[in-house]
């Protein structure tokens, strides 16, 4: 597989960043089929994962914070959830990234599957104080299933990108 | 030499540092975010005008990309009718058959009650007018169920409005911009709607939990809900007309009662909005809570001043006109009349926008006559702050509940002592 190998800024953060809200958008529209919906996943997860695993720096907070509040303002949540559930999820994975590191694929998936767990338990947890009032687990179990199973995207911008820079390998 | 062995590889340790930092500072903005946002509440300047921004570009948007969808929608529409044509003709032919009973009754029912309401002069509910609003894009999360309507401020819209499909109730809006509106649907964890219990009118609140069937909450009374028992709204605090159609009951597998939506038999892509105004929103509440002055007795002197004999000739005066004043009053005495008089003509003028309704010609020479005389007429003086509760009454109960000061003049129980 061909790896970039310059870190620049558009080509890591940018255009990951596009793709997830133009998936996000993409999915919203309302298509309905023989009774059935399209899922609905946080397609920016795989973005934040992997730049967390890729290296730290100091952009990546605020492009996870401006596809958060993007999916805020697009799904009509309360304004700063997902923001923070993200941010959250990007702050787990940043301190477990020497853990993860030149680990096999399944075992990044797994690690993929935990950030994910935190982000949703967050926005759970918020979502009881605010609203005083449980969401639903089955569906929250659906949003979470449709979104690990997005880890090849993470998976790839991890390949093109974990060499780039040397001093975070 | 590398970039690893090179003075360079001395920067990641500080590179960390700022990127926690700066991981930190995102936080802080999205905590502010978080805590500032009022989305659920019915005040329209809450919703914000960011989300007002977002949504209006947003919203023709979503309708370029839901075009697709639709055609796609339609086609297997199309395919599937071409295929089951047969069978739906049968299914169709039969419904057709038990509709035509139903229609009958409903004549006879609907005659029977136009000649009830025309007796009790009973004040019916104004036509609720409507707008047709497209669905453009939609979010179905456990966090938040929301849609986006193709229709505004431009058209009425206002936060708080019920938004129905062709099979019930689909939720409310929430935030209004020019040319869009924020639907929450009755599956967001932030929706609480009063509904009611078709069988026997018992009350309860449908709660959204993020999936497909809300549950029904705060069910008071034992076995107050059956399997398949129809949900409707209850109307209760003013938010909804009562008697929209919600869903049907089901037991969950929790074992807690909940609602499968009337509104999902079929894809949601039209909806109409009702542009309905609750009374206690269209009246004038600071003109109810004017307590009107009674006019003064005639002969009385200051209050508490005039010597026991003097009360007791005043109050034979007083008592006096009482037989010819009723007319009178009710003729000329604006006092108690123009509360409701008030409220009234709001509705009203809402309605004409609605050619609709069998219900509303036949409700009209009804609904001022009979609700005006009543309150004019008790005599006693002092009946007349109680006089604007009966017909304020028929529709808000809460604002009639303010006159609880009454002004000084408090002659008028005096005369209940001996008169002679």
């Amino acid at each position: 597989m061909s790896a970039a190998r310059s870190l620049e800024p558009w080509r890591w953060l940018g255009v990951p960043i596009l793709q997830a809200l133009v998936l996000t958008v993409l999915f919203g529209i309302p298509l309905r089929v023989f009774g059935l919906q399209l899922p609905e996943p946080v397609f920016p997860m795989a973005a934040v994962f992997a730049w967390a695993v890729i290296r730290p720096s100091i952009l990546a907070p605020f492009g996870v914070l401006l596809m958060g509040l993007f999916l805020d303002y697009f799904w009509g949540g309360p304004i700063g959830l997902w923001a923070l559930c993200l941010l959250a999820a990007y702050g787990v994975a940043l301190g477990g990234r020497t853990m993860m590191a030149g680990q096999s694929r399944g075992i990044l998936w797994t690690w993929y599957g935990l950030v994910t767990a935190v982000a949703m338990l967050l926005g759970y947890l918020f979502e009881m104080i605010d609203v005083k009032s449980t969401p639903g687990l089955v569906a929250l179990a659906w949003q979470f299933l449709a979104t690990i199973v997005l880890y090849p995207f993470a998976h790839r911008l991890i390949e093109m990108f974990e060499d780039a820079d040397v001093r975070f390998r | 030499m590398s970039l690893r062995d090179s003075q360079l590889g001395e920067l990641k340790v500080p590179l960390t540092w700022a990127a926690a930092i700066a991981l930190i500072v995102a936080a802080v903005v999205a905590v502010a975010f978080l805590i500032s946002d009022r989305r659920e509440t019915f005040q329209a300047e809450a919703y914000g005008a960011t989300r007002r921004a977002s949504d209006t570009v947003l919203a023709p948007v979503g309708n370029v990309l839901a075009a697709p969808a639709r055609w796609t929608g339609a086609g297997v529409d199309s395919i599937s009718g071409y295929f089951f044509a047969a069978s739906e003709n049968r299914r169709l032919k039969a419904e057709l058959k038990e509709m035509r009973q139903w229609r009958d009754v409903a004549i006879a029912l609907r005659d029977t009650n136009d000649r009830y309401r025309t007796l009790l002069g009973l004040r019916t509910d104004p036509p609720i007018p409507m707008v047709a609003a497209r669905i453009v894009t939609d979010s179905r999360g456990p966090f938040a169920n929301t849609r986006l309507a193709n229709a505004g401020a431009e058209k009425n819209v206002k936060p708080g409005n019920p938004v129905m499909s062709e099979n019930g109730l689909v939720g409310r809006v929430i935030g209004v911009a020019s040319g869009a509106s924020r639907v929450l649907l009755l599956t967001d964890t932030a929706s609480k709607t009063p509904v009611m219990i078709d069988r026997n009118n018992a009350r309860a609140i449908l709660t959204g939990d993020g999936g497909p069937n809300p549950r029904l909450d705060y069910l008071r009374g034992r076995d107050p809900v059956k399997e398949g028992d129809r949900i409707l709204t209850s109307g209760d605090g003013g938010v909804l007309p009562r008697g929209l159609p919600v869903g049907t009951a089901v037991k969950g597998l929790d074992g807690r009662w909940r609602v499968v939506l009337a509104s999902d038999r079929a894809a949601i892509d039209f909806v109409r909005i009702l542009l309905f105004e609750d009374f206690t929103q269209v009246v004038n509440q600071k003109e109810l809570s004017v307590m009107p002055v009674p006019p003064p007795t005639l002969g009385a002197q200051t209050v508490g001043m005039a010597p026991p004999a003097a009360a007791a000739v005043t109050a034979p005066a007083a008592s006096a006109p009482k037989p010819a004043a009723p007319p009178a009053t009710a003729a000329t005495a604006p006092k108690p009349a123009t509360a409701p008089l008030a409220a009234a003509p709001k509705p009203g003028a809402a309605a004409p926008s609605k050619p609709t309704g069998p219900a509303a010609t036949a409700s009209k020479p009804t609904v001022p006559k009979p609700t005006a005389p009543k309150p004019a007429a008790p005599k006693p003086a002092t009946a007349k702050p109680a006089t604007a509760k009966p017909a304020t009454s028929t529709a808000a109960k809460p604002p009639a509940a303010t006159p609880a000061k009454p002004p000084a003049p408090r002659p008028a129980p005096q005369p209940e002592e001996p008169p002679i």
